[in-house]
């Protein structure tokens, strides 16, 4: 994938702090805040707005007002109004398509600068109404009189009046991603000791990254509008003082009696936005930029929703490896999605056995072991908060810095979504 | 064909195009010989056959009509040939009222004054639904009147209350509210604007539509309202009395133009249109030649004058492009700016401030103005929300890498200036212009901590800084002349009239203030009382009393500068010694509810305890009104004078400017300058001699003013004296130190 000169380089990534459901982005949309974390990238970056081509980004949980975001960002933050801009989406995993998304285009020579990113709120949310109450509405406004109306709206019961708010629950199968997580913690034996000492190793690694400044300059602080009566500086989530005796105490969430997957262990509802700044490897180096790094390859994987929903790391990574022709050793960090506990040590399992792999992957080898010094080495999802689009791009910003500060060269990034789907990007600093 | 700038397109549905396009000008006015053209033109299509309706429009990209040519207004020397020009305008537009074949005003863009005249006199109207189409009549801002039959056609058209509100405040009306009051009939997009004004005008061929009868009428909650007032005597009456009754509270009696409008209409209203036409051109040339009238025109010239300064004096010289802004401390000032740089001016803004919660105060303030216009509804909310993104704040340089100008409203403290131009030459760019919004601090000192003091420069905004109009440039002897035409640029770009002035304590504006303001703290030692100071300078013109301005300014941060003041100019700045007092007894006036005046809910006026303080009774004899007047004017006058002599100012005009748009100094007066020129040198020159006798050397006269007593200069017009020639014996031209 690397091409002579046509790497895809990362100039700048930025995120807002992210913030726990209802807390101080209560009243923001998921486009306020993409708005938020675009602008404020664009006046740290010495970038010529007229430079930027294409804009890719996306949120999970969809806006009916703008169903667009990425050309309602170019609108509002005054960037050239003749900016192309489209939205994506791939659940949990939507800010790597973005950035995918720039990346080939950069490659194939279309661009050579473009934004990507993602941005989710849990606390403003496309509120719908029941099935039978959407038919009765539509069905209204092709009345002809008061009483053709009254009649359509006579049929109702007081259930359909009942607000519907956006499912959790996979469309295909019905469960719910922490029944999946549920099932999977039961299905390879992960105990609730081994779930609660990896949130809690979580928590207390977010928590020291930023007691030791790691995050000041990859996140914004919010002047929260309209009102700007506060202002949040840093993730809200992260327990500063973590310890492993609270996560015990915790009741289990999906399986009251026999379940080991609680609140403790689990990614919360988070708000939050994120960017990244993507030029070609010749522009950026003409312009003299300090890059973060590079994108060396990338994959995407799929699986049978009904198995191991949330396997997906362990069918992307071997793929995003092998392009770039490398392997696990050779990897200086990883950086995997912590939807739960349950998921993340189901999937270090797979990495680490050959059956797995020879079973799922018709692969003879393993795909790699975990060294846990490398691993998610300044906290996750669990406790740095998990605003679905924008978590992609959050972690490579945060693997890239934390790749300098190591003096290394290779990482890992890697994701579960919904609908068993599983998306992987291999890193470089050089 | 082809007429002095009106064409006559006929189109093959016998509807004849008349488009004015004046060559050479940016808009159309109209000029002397807009009779002849308008005649000769309207003859050719009354006589053509073919032509069955007329649509009049402008061939200019956005605009109408602008109005009257004011040159040609102001070359009318008496009375008589005023009158003769607007009766010779009323003919001209009763000709196109009268006109046999329908005629259809397409409007785009402004029409003002003898424009919307224009409109009026046609049959109908159409307007685009374009933001830059907008409907008025100014002329009463010109210190006139509308001579072109508005004063009539006006009334007639929209009613009585809604007419005499257009024409004494000269507000303009955008198409939508232009629609609903009946000014215009129809809004449409400017790319159906003709033929929609066609098909309007061949539907009245032949049938002239009657007015709506008593009935339509009644139906109209409006048209009810305006039936009790206008149409019937009684409430006639009420109807110009409270009108007048308003007008008074606002202009006391010195604008002549107003009362003169609601005569006329009046007239019209009682005695017919053709009585009020003759009114209307009797008024007109009366005006035309009052020295209102000239001192407001002379400040329109001013300031359309202003707006092709670059601020320097080569012509080589040019503005740089400005893309970011730097903004450092987020006070009512620092977030005042912001707003008018990204808001108006439309450049992104960066605004730091020490804290989080400092950032917060100055994007609610930007906030709060952009919601005001949403509640106005001149921004929708996206709209709102994409402007505010405009400011992004931060409590660190971050982000001000790539500022072209960055301003600076910290707290006026002279190291904590310097600290800023070293920490934004620190992280900024090699050629990043610092700005100083500091109104005492000299501009030379802050510069002096610069390593490139040739960028560093003063913008001095007022309060509240988005809707006082004057932005005072100061500029060092080591300033660029790219940095000041770069800021001037950028300061008309946010809607300002721009002045520059060359560095020096208190600059113009707050140098000529301070006497002023000290001569009524002398007035109320000498126990005048405080509403009696106030309210003789309300009646000569200036909106807020100086007593009550003390308050508002703060009694401390008047005291404040008037020691700075009398460290750098001497014993005429001085302050009376009570006002010492007031700073003890705590009195710092609005900001802490303690001052001159009252400032609680239930009681208001002044706060006679206050009297106590300085240790004097309040005696209503003695001084008249008259006495105060001209004690406080003409030290405001004396002193700009003195910056004039010094060359603080590179023009009168620029002083004049400056004192009526910064600072309120009676419009009608038409500033400092002209009002010396029109008292008379010699006059003003024996006032303050004789001032100078009873109450000592604060009044001793400008040397420049001597000089032009003495030569029978002026400080405009052919024979004017040029600035900085007279610096004379007692004033300094180097700022002093210590401030």
């Amino acid at each position: 994938m690397e091409s002579n000169g046509k790497r895809v380089a990362v100039v700048a990534g930025l995120r807002t702090p992210f913030a726990k459901q209802l807390s101080a982005f209560r009243e923001l949309s998921a486009l306020d805040l993409a708005n938020l974390v675009v602008s404020e990238m664009l006046q740290r970056v010495d970038v010529d707005p007229n430079e930027i081509q294409q804009v890719v980004y996306g949120q999970v949980a969809p806006s009916l007002q703008a169903p667009n975001i990425a050309r309602e960002i170019v609108l509002a933050t005054g960037m050239p109004k003749s900016i192309d801009a489209y939205s994506v989406s791939r659940a949990c995993a939507t800010s790597y398509q973005s950035t995918v998304n720039i990346a080939e285009s950069i490659m194939a020579g279309a661009i050579d600068t473009g934004i990507a990113g993602g941005a989710d709120s849990a606390s403003v949310l496309p509120i719908s109404v029941s099935t039978r109450l959407a038919e009765a509405l539509v069905a209204a406004t092709k009345a002809r009189s008061i009483g053709e109306r009254a009649q359509i709206f006579a049929g109702l019961r007081p259930r359909d009046l009942v607000p519907v708010p956006p499912a959790i629950a996979e469309f295909s199968t019905g469960l719910s991603m922490g029944e999946s997580a549920e099932k999977m913690a039961k299905e390879n034996h992960v105990s609730r000791k081994a779930q609660d000492e990896f949130a809690h190793r979580s928590h207390s690694l977010a928590a020291k990254a930023w007691a030791e400044g790691k995050f000041d300059d990859e996140v914004m602080e919010v002047f929260v509008p309209d009102r700007f009566k506060e202002s949040i500086r840093e993730d809200n989530l992260i327990r500063k003082n973590s310890e492993l005796e609270g996560y015990a105490k915790l009741k289990p969430a999906f399986d009251r009696k026999h379940g080991t997957v609680t609140a403790g262990n689990s990614s919360p509802l988070t708000d939050g936005a994120s960017a990244l700044l993507l030029m070609s490897e010749d522009k950026a180096r003409a312009h003299g930029f300090d890059v973060l790094g590079f994108i060396r390859s990338y994959a995407f994987a799929a699986l049978d929703p009904a198995g191991q929903l949330l396997m997906g790391p362990s069918y992307a990574t071997p793929i995003a490896l092998d392009r770039a022709g490398i392997k696990v050793s050779d990897l200086d960090l990883i950086d995997m999605h912590e939807a739960f506990a349950a998921q993340i040590l189901s999937n270090t399992q797979a990495f680490e056995s050959k059956e797995w792999s020879e079973k799922n992957l018709g692969r003879s080898e393993k795909i790699g072991d975990i060294d846990w010094d490398k691993f998610n080495v300044t906290g996750g999802s669990l406790s740095i908060g998990h605003p679905f689009a924008a978590t992609g791009a959050r972690q490579i910003t945060q693997t890239l810095r934390e790749l300098k500060r190591r003096d290394g060269n290779l990482a890992l990034c890697t994701a579960c979504a919904a609908g068993g789907l599983g998306a992987a990007m291999v890193l470089e600093a050089e | 064909m082809a007429n002095e700038g009106l064409t006559i397109e006929k189109r093959d549905d016998g509807v004849a195009i008349i488009r004015m396009d004046i060559p050479g000008e940016p808009m159309n006015t109209l000029k002397s010989n807009f009779i002849d053209t308008f005649t000769e033109v309207y003859d050719a299509v009354e006589n053509d056959a073919d032509v069955k309706a007329i649509v009049f429009t402008s061939g200019k990209k956005d605009s109408f009509i602008a109005g009257a040519d004011i040159t040609m207004l102001e070359a009318v020397e008496t009375a008589e040939d005023g009158e003769r020009l607007a009766l010779e305008g009323h003919k001209v537009m009763n000709r196109i009222e009268n006109f046999p074949k329908p005629v259809v005003a397409a409007i785009h863009g402004v029409a003002l004054g003898g424009g919307l005249e224009t409109a009026l006199a046609c049959h109908a109207r159409v307007a685009s639904d374009n933001k830059k189409t907008q409907l008025g009549l100014p002329e009463a801002q010109l210190g006139l009147l509308p001579g072109g039959g508005g004063t009539q056609r006006l009334p007639r058209q929209v009613g009585v209350q809604p007419a005499l509100d257009m024409m004494l405040t000269g507000k303009q009306i955008p198409a939508k509210k232009a629609l609903k009051m009946g000014l215009v009939d129809d809004v449409v997009p400017e790319s159906i604007l003709i033929e929609t004004a066609a098909e309007l005008a061949l539907s009245r061929v032949g049938n002239r539509p009657k007015p709506d009868s008593f009935i339509q009428q009644l139906r109209d909650k409006e048209a009810v309202t305006e039936f009790a007032l206008s149409k019937n005597p009684v409430g006639r009456k009420i109807l110009f009395d409270q009108a007048r009754k308003q007008l008074h509270k606002q202009t006391r009696g010195n604008y002549p133009a107003q009362d003169l409008i609601i005569d006329i209409v009046k007239t019209g209203l009682e005695d017919g249109f053709e009585a009020g036409l003759a009114a209307e051109a009797r008024g007109f040339g009366r005006l035309l030649i009052s020295a209102e009238a000239a001192n407001l025109m002379s400040i329109f010239f001013a300031t359309t004058a202003l707006k092709k300064d670059t601020g320097v004096d080569d012509p080589e010289v040019k503005p740089r492009e400005i893309k970011k802004v730097g903004m450092l401390g987020a006070g009512l000032m620092g977030a005042g700016i912001a707003y008018v740089t990204s808001a108006i001016a439309k450049i992104p803004v960066r605004l730091k401030d020490r804290d989080a919660d400092g950032v917060l105060a100055g994007l609610r303030y930007v906030r709060g103005i952009i919601d005001g216009r949403v509640k106005r509804k001149r921004l929708s909310d996206r709209q709102a929300d994409a402007l505010m993104l405009q400011t992004t704040g931060s409590t660190s340089f971050q982000g001000f890498q790539d500022a072209d100008v960055v301003i600076e409203a910290v707290f006026e403290d002279l190291s904590l200036k310097e600290q800023m131009v070293r920490a934004v030459e620190e992280v900024g760019r090699d050629d990043v212009i610092f700005a100083s919004n500091t109104s005492s601090l000299p501009i030379t000192k802050i510069a002096a901590a610069s390593k490139h003091p040739e960028t560093v420069i003063g913008m001095h905004y007022f309060s509240p800084v988005h809707k006082m109009p004057l932005l005072e440039i100061i500029v060092t002897d080591q300033t660029a002349d790219w940095v000041t035409a770069t800021c001037v640029a950028l300061g008309k770009k946010q809607g300002k009239h721009v002045i520059v002035v060359k560095d020096g304590v208190g600059f113009y504006t707050s140098r000529v203030l301070a006497p002023m303001m000290g001569e009524a703290a002398h007035l109320v030692a000498e126990g005048v009382p405080i509403e009696k100071i106030d309210k003789a300078m309300l009646n000569w013109g200036f909106p807020v009393g100086p007593i009550k301005l003390t308050d508002e300014v703060g009694i401390d941060v008047g005291a404040k500068v008037g020691k700075i003041m009398v460290d750098a100019f001497g014993e005429r700045m001085s302050q009376p010694e009570g006002m010492s007092r007031l700073i003890e007894d705590e009195r710092y006036g609005r900001k802490n509810g303690r001052g001159f005046y009252l400032y609680s809910d239930k009681k208001k006026g002044v706060d006679e305890s206050v009297y106590d303080v300085l240790g004097v009774k309040p005696d209503n004899k003695g001084v008249s009104d008259e006495d105060i007047a001209w004690r406080c004017a003409l030290q405001f006058v004396n002193e700009a004078c003195r910056c004039f002599g010094e060359g603080i100012l590179r023009s009168a005009r620029d002083g004049d400017i400056g004192a009526v748009f910064g600072l309120g100094f009676p419009p009608f007066r038409g500033g400092p300058f002209r009002f010396v020129d029109q008292v008379g040198a010699k006059e003003v020159l024996g006032r303050l001699r004789e001032l100078e006798k009873q109450l000592g050397p604060r009044f001793s006269p400008a040397p420049v003013l001597e000089e032009i007593a003495r030569s029978g200069q002026t400080f405009h017009g052919p024979d004017a004296i040029q600035p900085g020639q007279s610096k004379g014996s007692h004033s300094q031209n180097e700022p002093r130190a210590n401030a």
